[in-house]
């Protein structure tokens, strides 16, 4: 056998797959901004998405915070006297412009991206998405939009949330472990605050919210094959789904704050 | 893009015209032929994998055919506005093979579902509408905020048929309406989908291969074979035909030409 051919039909499905993404990514855009909206729809999925991933979140940042303060403090206090005040700039500015938006992305991914995947292709091999149609429904507007726009929007609600967490864990660390002045602190993570730290933030939020549920939908409304399909469409949602938000994490960064 | 395309004034309610649908190298169906008559029940019968589902989803618009037309009512239903086609589905009813009932809605949600998001009609009327076609598949109302998974087989299929006949369509589907069922209740199955369409008036077309199934409710049986319509006929006369094919098919045996890719251990 011809050793290039594998090589060119992973290359032609890769292409298959890019185009088969490209065509519903248009598609789904284009049906969020026309009607009609299924608001009782986007409610429950922002709920689901904003509300029911606060813990996860909420804990996740909490515990990033606290842990960067402490590895800070490590490793700053043998470079520098100021340690005290590094620390919570390291802090601050590491939870809103990194871990804060990228923590929160992972974890709704693992979360909801993988439950919206398992979700819409159990209905995709169960016929309920052919139903839909039938039902003189577009699947597209009923199943895809409200989960897009939830995401979209509530990831930002989820890293502010994630954002206060986080570096209220760091401070945690730093004033009842390492013994820091409380005042000192808090005036040292002010002063080097600035918009656009938390700015960034929330648009890569935004951005993750859009490729967490996009793909969630995508591998969903795709899968095929009964139960083993359903559980490679999830498993692909949260694989893909992680490895955009982590890809698109540097190219924001790098439209933000490259010099 | 076109939005219509119409036939003849005498056009049957449903015309499939030289339909051609291939998978990858597998052909499914090979230039298809077939002419429904508005009022009529039709079942096209035919082996697993013979092409009966793709035909199906073809006509329905979930998949689109290679090459050939559909005409529904005299106006083709390929190339067409998304917004025409959701005006052509308003007139059908499906029953699907596994009922198909949304999980996340409960059993009146899931009659109505069409009334409500298709033709917006208030919660309040859809809920009475659903009511009353439960009563219709032979359910009790107290069923109505029942939730799908705790229904039987059959009872997912009677909810099924209830949500099929909720906007009074004038054509309806069914696909292998008894499959699963015990032959009770694939029997009750028959005959409410029987009463559904004679009270309806409706046009209706059945896949199958149960053929109790097909004799009891159908006026025409068309039999698919290797893509293509191979005999058509009144259901009377299909214990008398002459096409090996059909009789083979409809008696179960194992010698004819038709020929099943077994390996024999």
């Amino acid at each position: 056998m011809n050793p290039l051919r594998p090589i060119g039909a992973a290359f032609l499905g890769f292409l298959a797959a890019t185009g088969q993404l490209s065509m519903f990514t248009s598609t789904a855009i284009w049906h969020c901004v026309r009607p009609p909206f299924f608001f009782r729809l986007l409610a429950r999925q922002m709920i689901d998405i904003g509300y029911y991933s606060l813990p996860v979140v909420g804990m996740t940042t909490l515990f990033a915070g606290m842990a960067l303060a402490l590895q800070t403090y490590s490793g700053f206090s043998r470079l520098s006297a100021e340690a005290e005040s590094a620390i919570a700039k390291v802090v601050l500015l590491g939870i809103t412009r990194e871990l804060g938006p990228v923590l929160a992305g992972l974890m709704v991914a693992g979360r909801i991206g993988a439950a919206m995947a398992a979700e819409l292709g159990t209905m995709r091999v169960t016929e309920q998405i052919d139903a839909l149609t039938t039902l003189s429904t577009n699947p597209y507007k009923y199943l895809v939009v409200p989960r897009i726009i939830a995401g979209l929007t509530m990831l930002p609600v989820l890293v502010f949330v994630g954002d206060i967490v986080g570096v209220f864990g760091g401070y945690i660390v730093s004033v009842y472990k390492l013994g820091f002045n409380p005042g000192l602190y808090i005036k040292a993570s002010w002063d080097i605050l600035q918009a656009i730290d938390v700015i960034s933030g929330l648009v890569k939020a935004s951005a993750f919210g859009f490729i967490v549920t996009l793909m969630g939908c995508y591998h969903g409304y795709h899968s095929k094959g009964g139960a083993q399909g359903v559980g490679a469409a999830t498993t692909n949602a949260v694989v893909s789904a992680s490895i955009l938000i982590l890809i698109t994490n540097y190219i924001i960064t790098e439209l933000f704050f490259s010099t | 893009m076109t939005d219509s395309k119409t036939t003849s004034r005498t056009a049957p309610m449903i015309r499939l015209d030289n339909l051609h649908k291939t998978f990858g190298s597998k052909t499914v169906l090979n230039g298809m032929n077939l002419d429904i008559p508005q009022g009529s029940s039709l079942v096209i019968i035919g082996g697993s994998g013979s092409g009966k589902s793709v035909t199906l989803k073809c006509i329905l618009g979930l998949l689109a055919p290679d090459e050939g037309d559909i005409f529904i009512n005299g106006e083709s239903t390929l190339a067409v506005f998304a917004a025409t086609r959701e005006r052509t589905n308003r007139n059908i009813g499906m029953l699907f093979q596994g009922a198909a009932l949304f999980d996340s809605l409960t059993v009146w949600e899931n009659i109505s579902f069409g009334l409500m998001q298709g033709e917006g009609m208030n919660r309040d009327d859809a809920r009475d509408i659903a009511l009353e076609k439960l009563v219709a598949v032979g359910m009790e109302r107290k069923d109505a905020d029942r939730w799908p998974s705790e229904l039987s087989g059959g009872m997912q299929k009677r909810v099924g048929l209830a949500r099929a006949i909720a906007s009074n369509p004038a054509i309806m589907f069914f696909d292998e309406p008894t499959t699963g069922l015990d032959p009770v209740m694939g029997d009750v199955i028959n005959d409410l989908i029987v009463n559904c369409v004679r009270e309806l008036g409706a046009t209706a077309l059945t896949i199958t291969h149960d053929m109790a199934s097909a004799r009891k409710i159908s006026d025409r049986i068309a039999m698919l074979y290797q893509g293509k319509i191979i005999w058509t006929g009144e259901t009377q006369d299909i214990d008398h035909c002459d096409n090996a094919h059909v009789d083979q098919f409809i008696h179960g045996k194992i010698d004819g030409p038709i020929k099943m890719n077994l390996r024999v251990a």
